[in-house]
């Protein structure tokens, strides 16, 4: 490679939120056509990054330089006149408008006095859509249009102006592999027109195959630039955790009981068909698949969230039906959800009240709340759970995301469930406590719960799980045994393949 | 995708098969318990009900752009209470009084200046201050009610010049010109809203503000923009209506807020705002009016009128969910 100008570089920069310092001395270099990956672990800084960039927050220190010019980003306005396009990894579209509205969301094409230019804007979108090889036209509504088939009117954004540089963030996390193909060319297009791409992604066989260079971050830290032709998957994963990836199963199995809960083809309308499963008591399930696959959805049928439209879920044999979460409650069913600051906890209010949240109403001395009542339950939670807390006054906001996980995981265990449900347990927590809080679920199946895992991260289902279930596109591929289970032929299942014996 | 098109087509078409409703009822109703002679379904009186959905039917096509944007003004009523005052008082001061009837132009100027400047006012505290629209404008209602009645205590205002009553009753085919005026206003708004990019951004707006905001939309100016309109098409609606009548009492406009929002909600415009319409506005506008006169017509009284239009209000909004319910799959909250 010849001497270029860089299209972009970033060169320390320092943003500090209250008591985090969330990006330190982060420096990165972007040349015109190279694609160049940004790794880092949940938490690692790479949103913020973007949004300094992006022009969303202000750095403390440190300078944007964008064609050699040092720049302010004050805004979105200004890092679009840059040249500089955003690929948002959460939806930004308006379902409402159609999708060419969208792909010319800010800068719809004007005829005089501020009408559309309506027959521009569909010519010029119908173009993209077709380079973009899609099964929807200019005039479809976006609300009506799958998540995956929404990602790609995002990332028809990329190409309506001629951007000096392009950041994906996550772009893939909803595709299909065709759409990735289709991404891909799209990629190698911009690339080869002279443009800076930045790619943010988890997926280590995305990065090596279209990527040039590799920057990695680690907690707010720059650990290093690095040639992808020159390292492997191992070496990132070490930049990125600062030790081996451990993709490690689970051995240990502890005795099983009854079977605690058994689904019979259980359907809910597009979101999932004919599922069947069973877990026993101390046993540890885990369901692992892709964004969509429908494994979230099932956990919230279970926890009477919503309404099958078929089939049966059996508990101790004896066939049951969920209307809402406390029917649910009553037969012993908890749910860890997904989001737990958004659902799983009352972030404003202190531990101990988050904790009896689900029993307050019987922990009563005579018409008012009982005190003491509530404050032995939090004390005997937080020693089992190990929760480090100054205190029950705390409030949980304040607290880590590890701690936050076990509050949870302590409000529904001292509902004396039988059947826990654990929505990606650890996401947004930090390594340390990923693997306390993995612990403490083989803990639970140990002392007899029966536990459904769901979740996203490859090594957390091989860790924690006894058996896995993997999910494509609303049904069951194929359920492992943690024996029989490697890393290749899960990837296969919950990519639609189905290789060897279907369970 | 096709039965998104027939569940748009049922919720679109729902005001005006409501309409058609009402009018069947009361012209049948009507042969049985009216006390005039005249039927429901004359073209008289339809024109007269067009004259008289006017003042609240002007304001609620602004309201509609203003809850397509995701936001809500409560104080239109105190703006068209106050931009009547000075329009009539205006009348009375000297120099206009010299200067024969060319101070009616300039009373309206002055009085869509007023309205202008008032919505101004609640667009730059919603963008510079970032407080809820909501708040603002009930802050504004109560502050700007109160400059009502510091302008003349509880007297009425009040100033009768017999070429503006004529310039008000004057009419093309019999639609006089606050009918007119309405339906100008729903025309020039449907059109913006439609065709201009500012209409269309107001969607993205109130669609999801944040993608707005990332597509490099300029959110505060866009707002403030609306809220003007609003402001405007108070002040207008008030100039149409007090050309004729000359007569203003410190306490009219109240609750035209409510009316403007119910109206608009039973259009089909969504309160949480990026979806709605001026052509179903009109409608709803029209339904309400329909429905006052329509029970009049059959004898009921006023608070009768109140508690049926009420619990339609409700009805609609639960039909309205129902259309919207992703039938099982949706998560139950």
């Amino acid at each position: 490679m010849t001497e270029q100008t860089p299209v972009l570089r970033l060169e320390g920069i320092v943003k500090t939120f209250p008591g985090v310092r969330a990006l330190d001395g982060v420096s990165l270099t972007l040349l015109p056509g190279e694609v160049h990956a940004l790794m880092g672990e949940n938490g690692a800084g790479k949103s913020t990054l973007m949004k300094v960039l992006g022009g969303i927050y202000q750095p403390d220190e440190g300078q944007i330089i964008v064609d050699e010019q040092p720049v302010v980003m004050s805004g979105p306005l200004e890092a679009k006149a840059k040249g500089i396009v955003f690929i948002h990894q959460e939806l930004s579209l308006a379902t409402e408008l159609s999708v060419a509205e969208n792909i010319y969301l800010g800068e719809l094409p004007r005829k005089r006095f501020g009408l559309v230019d309506w027959a521009q804007l569909e010519a010029n979108t119908n173009k993209i859509l077709k380079k973009l090889n899609v099964g929807f036209n200019a005039k479809t509504r976006v609300g009506s249009l799958s998540i995956a088939n929404q990602q790609m009117v995002e990332i028809a954004r990329a190409l309506t102006v001629d951007a000096k540089a392009v950041i994906f963030d996550e772009p893939t996390a909803s595709l299909t592999d065709a759409e990735k193909v289709v991404l891909f060319e799209v990629i190698a297009d911009l690339q080869s027109q002279g443009v800076g791409i930045a790619y943010i992604s988890h997926r280590m066989e995305e990065i090596f195959k279209i990527t040039d260079r590799i920057s990695v971050l680690r907690d707010g830290q720059y650990q290093g630039t690095v040639n992808a032709a020159e390292t492997d998957e191992e070496g990132v994963t070490q930049m990125m955790i600062g030790r081996k990836l451990d993709l490690s199963r689970n051995e240990s199995h502890h005795e099983l009981g009854e079977v605690a809960i058994e689904v019979r083809g259980l359907s809910c309308g597009n979101l999932y068909h004919d599922v069947s499963f069973e877990v026993r008591r101390g046993e540890v399930v885990g369901f692992y698949g892709l964004v969509g696959a429908g494994r979230t959805e099932i956990a919230e049928t279970l926890f009477g969230l919503r309404n099958p439209s078929a089939g049966t879920i059996l508990m101790n044999g004896e066939e049951v039906t969920i209307q809402s979460p406390a029917d649910a409650i009553a037969r012993g069913i908890s749910l860890v959800p997904e989001d737990r600051k958004g659902q799983g906890l009352v972030l404003g209010m202190n531990c101990r009240d988050n904790m009896t949240l689900p029993q307050v109403g019987d922990l009563t001395a005579g018409p008012f709340v009982s005190d003491g009542a509530e404050v032995a339950i939090f004390d005997q939670y937080r020693d089992k759970l190990d929760i480090r807390t100054p205190g029950w006054r705390q409030t949980v906001g304040n607290l880590s995301g590890g701690n936050q996980q076990k509050i949870v995981i302590g409000k529904w265990l001292s509902m004396h469930p039988n059947v826990l449900i654990v929505d990606e347990p650890t996401r947004g927590i930090d390594v340390g406590s990923k693997s306390e809080i993995h612990n403490l679920i083989r803990e639970l199946a140990a002392q007899g719960y029966a536990v459904i895992v769901v979740s996203s991260e490859m090594p957390e289902v091989l860790h924690v799980s006894d058996r896995i279930v993997a999910m494509y596109m609303g049904r069951i591929i194929r359920t492992f045994t943690s024996e029989e289970v490697t890393e290749d032929n899960l990837i296969q299942a919950i990519s639609g393949i189905e290789g060897g014996k279907v369970a | 995708m096709k039965s998104d098109n027939m569940s748009n087509l049922i919720k679109n078409g729902a005001i005006w098969g409501f309409i058609v409703l009402e009018l069947i009822f009361f012209q049948v109703a009507g042969e049985f318990w009216s006390l005039s002679e005249r039927a429901f379904m004359d073209l008289d009186n339809m024109l007269l009900l067009l004259k008289q959905s006017a003042p609240i039917g002007i304001i609620a096509v602004g309201m509609t752009v203003i809850m397509i944007n995701g936001n809500i003004d409560l104080s239109v009523g105190a703006i068209y209470a106050l931009c009547a005052i000075v329009m009539l008082d205006s009348m009375s001061w000297p120099f206009m009084e010299s200067l024969g009837d060319w101070a009616i132009p300039l009373a309206w100027l002055f009085a869509l200046l007023t309205g202008a400047v008032l919505g101004l006012i609640n667009g730059v505290i919603v963008w510079k201050t970032g407080v809820d629209a909501f708040i603002v404008t009930l802050g504004s209602m109560l502050g700007y009610r109160g400059l009502v009645f510091m302008y003349n205590g509880e007297n009425p205002t009040y100033h009768l010049n017999w070429t503006m009553v004529d310039i008000a009753e004057w009419d093309i085919f019999g639609v006089e010109t606050p009918a007119l005026v309405f339906l100008a206003v729903a025309l020039i708004v449907w059109f913006v809203m439609t065709r201009t990019v500012h209409g269309r951004n107001a969607y993205a707006v109130g669609n999801n503000r944040e993608a707005a905001v990332n597509a490099a939309i300029r959110v505060g100016p866009h707002m403030l923009i609306n809220f003007v309109l609003i402001g405007f098409l108070a002040a207008l609606s008030a100039v149409t209506f007090y050309s004729g009548s000359g007569s203003v009492n410190p306490n009219d406009g109240m609750l035209f807020e409510l009316w403007a929002i119910t109206a608009v909600v039973l259009g089909g415009t969504k309160l949480i705002g990026g979806a709605g319409s001026i052509v179903g506005t009109f409608g709803g506008v029209i339904a309400i009016q329909l429905l006052r006169k329509g029970l009049g017509h059959i004898g009921a009284d006023t608070a009768t009128v109140n508690l049926v239009i009420g619990l339609i209000l409700i009805a609609v909004l639960f039909l309205d969910r129902q259309l919207n319910v992703k039938g099982k799959e949706e998560l139950k909250v």
